[in-house]
């Protein structure tokens, strides 16, 4: 039971984290559908920062690897901006490239410096289990990782940012009504651009957030199986708001814990349901509450359409 | 009166120029990592990936494994066409990966379990993989769900689910399914007289020229008929499509529908061809339906580009496989297609500007010849 609690604790902070990444983006008027790219180069940053600096003392590493997959994300995002804001590109398109392009530059770094350090190892696999433990402190049974409190401290700042800031109103105006927020001398590519970017930052620690979650090494040809895509269900779910997010988290966490933990649970067990169909358990739940609440979804009006100053 | 256009203004003329600017892009991209990660052979390792079948010394080599490329090119083209044809109702069917899956386990089943014929299995790919995109197609048109968000879902339940299913004609002592040619050889493509051209590569078959003819009918369907022009208008403008008295959430269903059932009959056009055992241990989605937006994108959304674009896109992945192993890695031929559907996104700009500099030319040369 303990266990499952920390499961769902831990992915829903996964996907606070990236769903607050994607909110910030979509407020600007950028759809970010590269997010589950952005994770992966986050968690690649985080990786190697861990196996890099496995001994060191444990609050270096957590802010060490939030600030390093934080920026991996961020630069990693400059892709996105640079095609959807400056080039006003089709951003589903440029969102999916990324997302291919990101496994693929992952697998290619990590297995060129395996091979450089042992040239017989040709995976694509990075260790990190002694600095993983720099990441959580041990209550009872129940293992709090640092993260979980990252996340909902984020919730709050995002909150704050977004609705009790000039910073955080000017921004949302940038996706609802790009023309008038210009009108008005807002910067909106300026805004797109800080909107972009923090979705960046929030998406790359979501990244290795979810690959230190369960396991002590990663597999970079996996990339990280749809989580992404699921954080976008959980924003649509939670209505673009933090707080709404953050419980949409909870449900989806829940749901991709049992898939981790239920052969401890003997009535489960006993069920004998195949693993696959745990599996399934995240999709299929998001499929379903999209289906039921995207009708009358409040999208930020202006999401996805690049802003041309000429068209005031 | 009528203005004639320059060489340079035809649209066809400006896709061909962008897909071959993002296609020397990619490789220049591609060569510059290879440097990065050994500059000794990035020389030879861009050229191997070139060449592909070129890379065997004699010619039945070349042709057989010319013929290995096209075997791959035929289900890539599918999941192309596919997403080709729902793009143009505005639709990003990045579902057709999943669309994909579906139909390599229902083609599977259907040879494997049941031991049907060829005819029959392709029929059921069709249907289930249609399904798929129904699925897709319904949530869109009646629950307004992000198409791309719901076909990602989709794709992740339909690799579990098939491994599911598939598990039950699973070798018992490996992780992947029964050969078909051992199993039940009436599923088999016919090679209709075609291995003997690649050097009797045997997993030539029917499958090639059927995808080729495949594209030509959704051309026509696309620009001929009534149906494609609804489908057209759509995708421009839905509100105008629909005051004009066209049914959009019926179009939207049926575009998907067709789009699921190109996917899923290019997984049956690989595996029932023998050349592939689907692995029912696999942790992702086959990158074949993603591939499929690159080759669409490349081939200027147009259903004949597309055909060469395929290859292209095969031709390099393929191509990956030749690099020196000990040296790099061969992912970088999918860095390499990636980076290529990035570049994509810029061809309405690049289109843009190469317009309006020619029509500054025009227009300054008409200044100077008053």
């Amino acid at each position: 039971m303990v266990l499952l609690v920390q499961y769902t604790l831990i992915f829903a902070s996964v996907l606070t984290l990236v769903a607050l990444g994607g909110c910030f983006s979509e407020h600007s008027g950028v759809i970010n559908l590269g997010l589950e790219g952005v994770m992966v180069m986050g968690a690649l940053g985080g990786a190697l920062f861990m196996r890099a600096m496995g001994g060191s003392s444990h609050i270096l590493i957590v802010i060490g690897v939030l600030l390093v997959s934080a920026l991996t994300g961020m630069v990693y995002t400059v892709l996105l901006g640079v095609a959807c804001i400056n080039f006003k590109a089709d951003q589903t398109l440029v969102g999916t490239a990324l997302n291919i392009m990101a496994t693929a530059v992952a697998t290619v770094i990590v297995k060129a410096l395996n091979m450089s350090a042992n040239p017989d190892n040709v995976s694509a696999t990075v260790e990190y289990g002694k600095a993983k433990k720099a990441l959580v402190r041990r209550i009872g049974t129940f293992q709090l990782n640092w993260f979980m409190l990252v996340a909902v401290i984020a919730v709050i700042i995002a909150f704050i940012v977004l609705y009790k800031t000039k910073f955080g109103l000017r921004l949302m105006a940038c996706g609802e009504n790009p023309q008038a927020a210009d009108s008005v001398g807002i910067n909106v590519y300026k805004m797109r651009w800080a909107g972009v970017l923090i979705s960046g930052a929030l998406g790359g620690i979501g990244g290795v957030v979810y690959i230190t979650a369960a396991v002590r090494e990663w597999k970079f040809e996996t990339g990280v199986a749809g989580f992404g895509f699921l954080a976008l269900a959980v924003m649509i779910f939670g209505a673009w708001k933090p707080f709404n997010i953050a419980l949409a988290a909870l449900l989806f966490g829940f749901f991709r814990a049992l898939s981790n933990v239920y052969s401890g649970f003997d009535w489960l067990a006993a069920l004998n349901i195949p693993s696959a169909v745990y599996n399934m358990f995240p999709y299929i739940i998001s499929l379903l509450v999209l289906a039921f609440t995207s009708k009358n979804s409040r999208a930020p009006k202006a999401e996805g359409i690049p802003y041309d100053k000429g068209t005031r | 009166m009528k203005e004639k256009k320059s060489f340079l203004e035809r649209p066809s003329v400006q896709a061909i120029l962008a897909a071959l600017l993002c296609i020397i892009l990619g490789l220049l991209i591609g060569y510059i990592v290879l440097l990065m990660i050994n500059p000794a052979g990035a020389g030879n390792g861009i050229v191997s990936i070139i060449k592909n079948h070129l890379n065997y010394p004699t010619k039945p080599a070349q042709m057989k494994y010319l013929g290995n490329t096209l075997v791959k090119t035929a289900p890539l083209l599918m999941c192309a066409l596919s997403i080709n044809f729902c793009y143009k109702t505005g639709l990003f069917n990045i579902g057709a990966a999943g669309q994909y899956v579906v139909g390599a386990g229902a083609c599977l089943y259907a040879a494997l379990k049941l031991g049907l014929p060829w005819p029959v299995c392709l029929l059921i790919t069709i249907i289930v993989g249609g399904l798929w995109g129904f699925a897709v197609g319904v949530l869109k048109a009646y629950g307004n769900v992000n198409e791309v968000i719901s076909g990602i879902m989709l794709n992740w339940i339909g690799l579990y689910l098939v491994n599911m299913i598939l598990a039950t004609v699973k070798e018992s002592t490996s992780p992947y399914t029964k050969q078909i040619a051992s199993t039940n050889k009436g599923a088999l493509l016919p090679s209709a007289g075609l291995a003997s051209m690649f050097s009797n590569n045997k997993y030539v078959t029917i499958a090639i020229p059927l995808s080729i003819v495949i594209a030509i009918v959704i051309w026509i369907v696309l620009n001929k008929t009534k149906f494609g022009y609804e489908i057209r208008a759509t995708g421009f403008n839905k509100e105008a499509a629909r005051y004009a008295g066209m049914n959009e959430k019926r179009n939207i269903i049926l575009t998907l529908v067709i789009g699921g059932a190109l996917a899923g009959l290019g997984a049956a056009f690989l595996y029932l061809s023998g050349y592939e055992q689907w692995s029912v241990t696999q942790s992702s989605v086959p990158s074949m339906g993603f591939n499929g937006i690159a080759a669409t994108f490349l081939g200027g959304l147009n259903p004949i580009g597309t055909i060469f674009s395929s290859y292209f896109i095969q031709h390099i992945t393929s191509g990956g496989s030749y690099l020196d192993k000990s040296i790099y890695p061969s992912q970088i031929a999918d860095l390499i297609t990636s980076i290529i559907i990035y570049l994509c996104g810029f061809v309405l700009f690049f289109k843009l500007t190469l317009t309006g500099a020619l029509n500054k030319r025009r227009d300054r040369a008409g200044k100077s010849g008053r």
